[in-house]
């Protein structure tokens, strides 16, 4: 999934957390940058994120990875800072920083003693305008990237078949791309997209800096003011998005790779939040994914791990949040001994037992349970409440409806998570996607093949 | 991402924390220390900012403690911790903790073995998440049918490992850094296959003794709770023996590669050989060091040369695994197979360089910086003070040592890095694991 390449969404799978709301302000800066401090006075210690509302989902067929690869571009040097001297001089500070880019956002961030956020920011803002992209960098850096992409997809069986699950499960919409990019428009890429990517989404309009830590709100206006505030808004450009047609029965689709276990995974078309008040099948679906997986005793390990033996590991993705459509997805791999169709059949049973009998109101409870103290244990992590803050802005929410969410999730019935379980878990909008494991001696021969091509 | 976490992976190395250089100085956590009457060494923080509370229990039972013959039984205990106790089946155990929002989770390294739970600190939530740890620790029935599910899932995953070439690089490197010491030991399918629940039991007998454990309490309970959590996790493990000893490693290797063919894109390149102890008397000047040379993110000397001027690899890093004796040094990166040799002479001749010059007083100097600068940062949650609460306990560190750290990164000159890197770190006589070699000189896998 595309959150599985970029990692960092992970923790935003276990539900969306929500919270005792204390302490965050607001203001939005006359050229239209929305600034967002949370004040937690725990450690005197600031996070800075900025997060601009433009991801992969933005990029058009055959320019795949821009998003991504401006993303690296922006460490590579401004008209006052030359390139290098952003990390060095956060590093000098004592800070930690790097950056992040989802089909739906990309961020930067930098944690340090709270008495440099002045300096964050002025870097910040310095490269949100100032960006140079000479051709020289811009073709070292996507050889950097490229050697990410084979780390991450190319040479991970279970990324590579989840980048094809996406691409075959999507027909129109541009999540059927990956974040990272497909490795012959890397390949394609010049500075001149670069540049391009840049002055369309980088404008203080089309972002969102959050602030976390032991700080003053009235100081952070203040500062995000001097340095963010002089900066001009611009004209964004339209977007236009492929809606995704409705899928009219089962794809299927089979990844050959070096790996000794096969691998399953099913995916099923769903939807995500986009009214938080009104809408209440996204907080079913992710307490639905939570009585399937949330815990050790959770259905799936119980079942088809622990009493079944028919899989060696069971999991369950499903994220309420997100720019475009949602996909709630189970995967396992099978047990030495069983075939991907044996657990095809034993998750497609866990599936037909929650349509037909539903929850019980002691799992309903456990999940909820959990929630809460997540709740809580969120606010150990500075970076977290501030991730949270951020994406949800990013996708089209407020940070204010965070509470709401959290009222909502609670208020989830037995009886509509056996809605949704029925209305989203249907044949019609499945792709099933299998791991074929090679041995390692006849995949060589293949890749050689492989490289020729690509060369 | 821009890189990989690899700070993550390797906390334990992080077990450092100081005064900010940025000329606020803040309290660093109290530790209260005592010994429970059960034996076990107690490291307790009092926080009550978040109502909610974190325990980890270690014991000297990581993987080093292996039979010779039976690698993987301490990995396998432990596992098997959570999964059936006296009175509690595992699903027993699993809804239990999740019915009040606990969470509870196992690690394993070389060294160590332990369990940390977090749970909300309200009576009902904290007294039955205790409770069932309590039991976890002090009653664990090893049912034979688990055992044998557990031992499946484990031969499968090994036998995925196989395949895959970071696994294979590791165990590669592992074995040519440290040869028959435990520390060099990897679990094989045929160990794991070999593994039955007497040696289960015996290793549980053997090495989970109050003797040997450490108990670190973090957040919102008083010292009156803690002191009665530390002695009930504890009052009723097995007597044991003496925490046995890990037999010293041999510093010096000779020079070696391997070459392991694999279909992979990319190589996967390690070198190193042994490093330092956790109590090294060089800690930190090769700590220092170490931030200089591959482990300060984008600013260190192998990042410069292999990512950022020649755009060779996404990640490359070098560390230093500070255990109860010396653990590995470590550089890794992965490049494509074509310019294999082109970036493994660069890592090499950049090491050379380094150890024959040492650090410049720039380079010191913003190490300095970002080291002191950034220790607010190591100490920001219960998290991260609850680590460094099992490190110090573990490791018999001072109890100073937050309050400590900044001055000692302070006083490391470049002279002091540059001697103890010409001592510890011989760039001539290391082993080098290349796994999915460029092929016209790699041998055939297994």
């Amino acid at each position: 999934m595309r959150a599985k390449l970029f990692g960092f969404l992970l923790f935003l799978l276990l539900l969306p957390a929500f919270a005792a709301h204390a302490g965050v302000f607001e203001k939005t800066l006359s050229n239209g940058l929305k600034v967002i401090v949370k004040e937690d006075h725990r450690a005197p210690v600031v996070v800075q994120q900025v997060w601009y509302r433009a991801g992969s989902m933005d990029e058009s067929a055959g320019a795949t990875g821009i998003a991504h690869v401006l993303e690296h571009m922006m460490f590579k040097g401004t008209r006052s800072v030359p390139k290098g001297e952003f990390s060095k001089r956060i590093a000098a500070a004592g800070g930690r920083e790097n950056a992040f880019t989802s089909s739906d956002y990309t961020a930067y961030f930098q944690q340090l003693h709270k008495s440099r956020l002045p300096l964050a920011m002025k870097l910040e803002s310095d490269r949100m305008r100032n960006l140079l992209l000479s051709e020289t960098e811009f073709g070292k850096e996507v050889k950097v990237v490229m050697e990410e992409r084979r780390t991450r997809t190319d040479d991970e069986p279970r990324a590579l078949l989840y980048e094809k699950l996406m691409a075959t499960a999507y027909q129109e919409h541009p999540y059927r791309h990956p974040v990272i990019g497909w490795m012959n428009d890397l390949q394609s890429a010049g500075a001149g997209d670069a540049r391009e990517w840049y002055r369309r989404w980088y404008a203080p309009n089309n972002a969102t800096l959050v602030v976390a830590g032991d700080v003053k709100a009235a100081e952070v206006f203040a500062l995000a003011q001097r340095h963010y505030g002089v900066i001009p808004a611009r004209k964004l450009p339209a977007r236009k998005y492929s809606s995704e047609p409705p899928q009219l029965g089962t794809k299927r689709l089979v990844v050959k790779a070096p790996a000794k276990l096969p691998y399953l995974v099913m995916a099923y078309h769903a939807p995500v939040l986009r009214d938080p008040a009104q809408d209440w099948r996204p907080y079913a679906l992710e307490v639905l994914a939570g009585v399937l997986d949330g815990n050790e005793s959770a259905r799936l390990n119980k079942t088809l791990v622990r009493e079944q033996q028919l899989a060696s590991s069971t999991g369950v993705g499903y994220d309420s949040t997100a720019r475009g459509p949602g996909m709630f997805v189970l995967e396992g791999t099978p047990s030495e001994g069983k075939s991907v169709a044996e657990l095809e059949a034993g998750l497609r049973e866990q599936i037909s037992l929650l349509a037909r009998d539903g929850v019980s109101e002691e799992e309903l409870k456990r999940v909820k349970a959990q929630v809460t103290a997540s709740e809580v244990y969120k606010r150990d992590s500075l970076f977290y409440q501030a991730m949270q803050i951020g994406q949800t802005e990013s996708i089209g929410l407020s940070h204010k409806d965070i509470p709401l969410m959290l009222q909502k999730l609670q208020a989830v019935t037995a009886q509509q998570v056996q809605e949704v379980a029925n209305e989203f878990l249907k044949d019609d909008s499945l792709t099933v996607a299998t791991l074929d494991p090679l041995p390692l001696s006849s995949e060589r021969k293949r890749m050689k093949g492989a490289n020729h091509h690509a060369h | 991402m821009r890189t990989k976490n690899l700070l993550d992976n390797l906390k334990r190395f992080f077990a450092i924390a100081v005064l900010g250089a940025a000329s606020t100085a803040f309290a660093t956590p109290q530790i209260q220390h005592w010994q429970a009457a059960s034996g076990a060494r107690v490291y307790f923080v009092e926080n009550h900012d978040l109502p909610m509370l974190d325990v980890a229990v270690d014991f000297a039972a990581g993987s080093s403690f292996d039979p010779a013959e039976k690698s993987g039984v301490a990995g396998l205990t432990q596992s098997l911790l959570d999964l059936g106790s006296e009175g509690m089946s595992e699903d027993d155990i699993a809804r239990g903790m999740a019915d009040i929002g606990a969470q509870l989770s196992g690690r394993l390294d070389a060294d160590r073995s332990g369990m940390s739970l977090r749970t909300l600190s309200s009576a009902a939530e904290r007294d039955r998440a205790l409770e069932i740890l309590a039991r976890v620790l002090q009653q664990p029935l090893f049912p034979e049918a688990v055992l044998a599910r557990e031992k499946a899932r484990l031969v499968a995953n090994l036998k995925e490992a196989e395949t895959r070439p970071e696994s294979i690089a590791s165990k590669t490197f592992a074995k040519a850094v440290f040869g028959d010491h435990p520390y060099g030991r990897t679990t094989s399918v045929a160990s794991a296959e070999m593994i039955q629940r007497d040696d289960i039991e015996a290793f549980y007998r053997a090495h989970y003794s109050a003797k040997t454990a450490v108990v670190a309490i973090m957040g919102d309970v008083t010292r009156a709770e803690a002191e009665t959590i530390a002695q009930k996790l504890t009052a009723h493990l097995p007597p044991g023996s003496e925490a046995a000893l890990i037999p010293p490693v041999a510093m010096k290797i000779a020079a070696n590669e391997q070459r392991i063919a694999h279909p992979a894109t990319q190589s996967h390149i390690m070198i190193g050989a042994p490093g330092m102890a956790r109590n090294d008397p060089d800690y930190f000047p090769l700590y220092l060091g170490n931030y200089i040379l591959g482990g300060g993110g984008f600013v260190s000397r192998l990042m410069n040369e292999i990512r950022e001027k020649r755009g060779m690899a996404y990640s490359v890093y070098s560390y230093f695994v500070p255990t109860k004796q010396p653990g590995m040094f470590q550089i890794g990166l992965q490049t494509k197979k074509e310019q294999a040799d082109e970036a493994l002479q660069l890592v090499r001749a950049t090491l050379r360089d380094f150890v024959a010059k040492g650090p410049t007083a720039k380079e010191l100097v913003a190490a300095k910086q970002n080291l002191i600068g950034g220790f607010a940062l190591r100490i920001d949650s219960n998290k991260k003070i609850i680590e460094y609460l099992s490190v110090i306990g573990f490791y018999g560190l001072p109890l100073t040592y937050l309050d400590d750290f900044t001055g000692m990164v302070d006083k490391v000159t470049a002279a002091q890095i540059h001697d103890a890197f010409k001592r510890r770190v011989n760039p001539d006589a290391m082993a080098t694991v290349i796994v999915g070699a460029p092929e016209e000189k790699a041998e055939p896998a297994k």
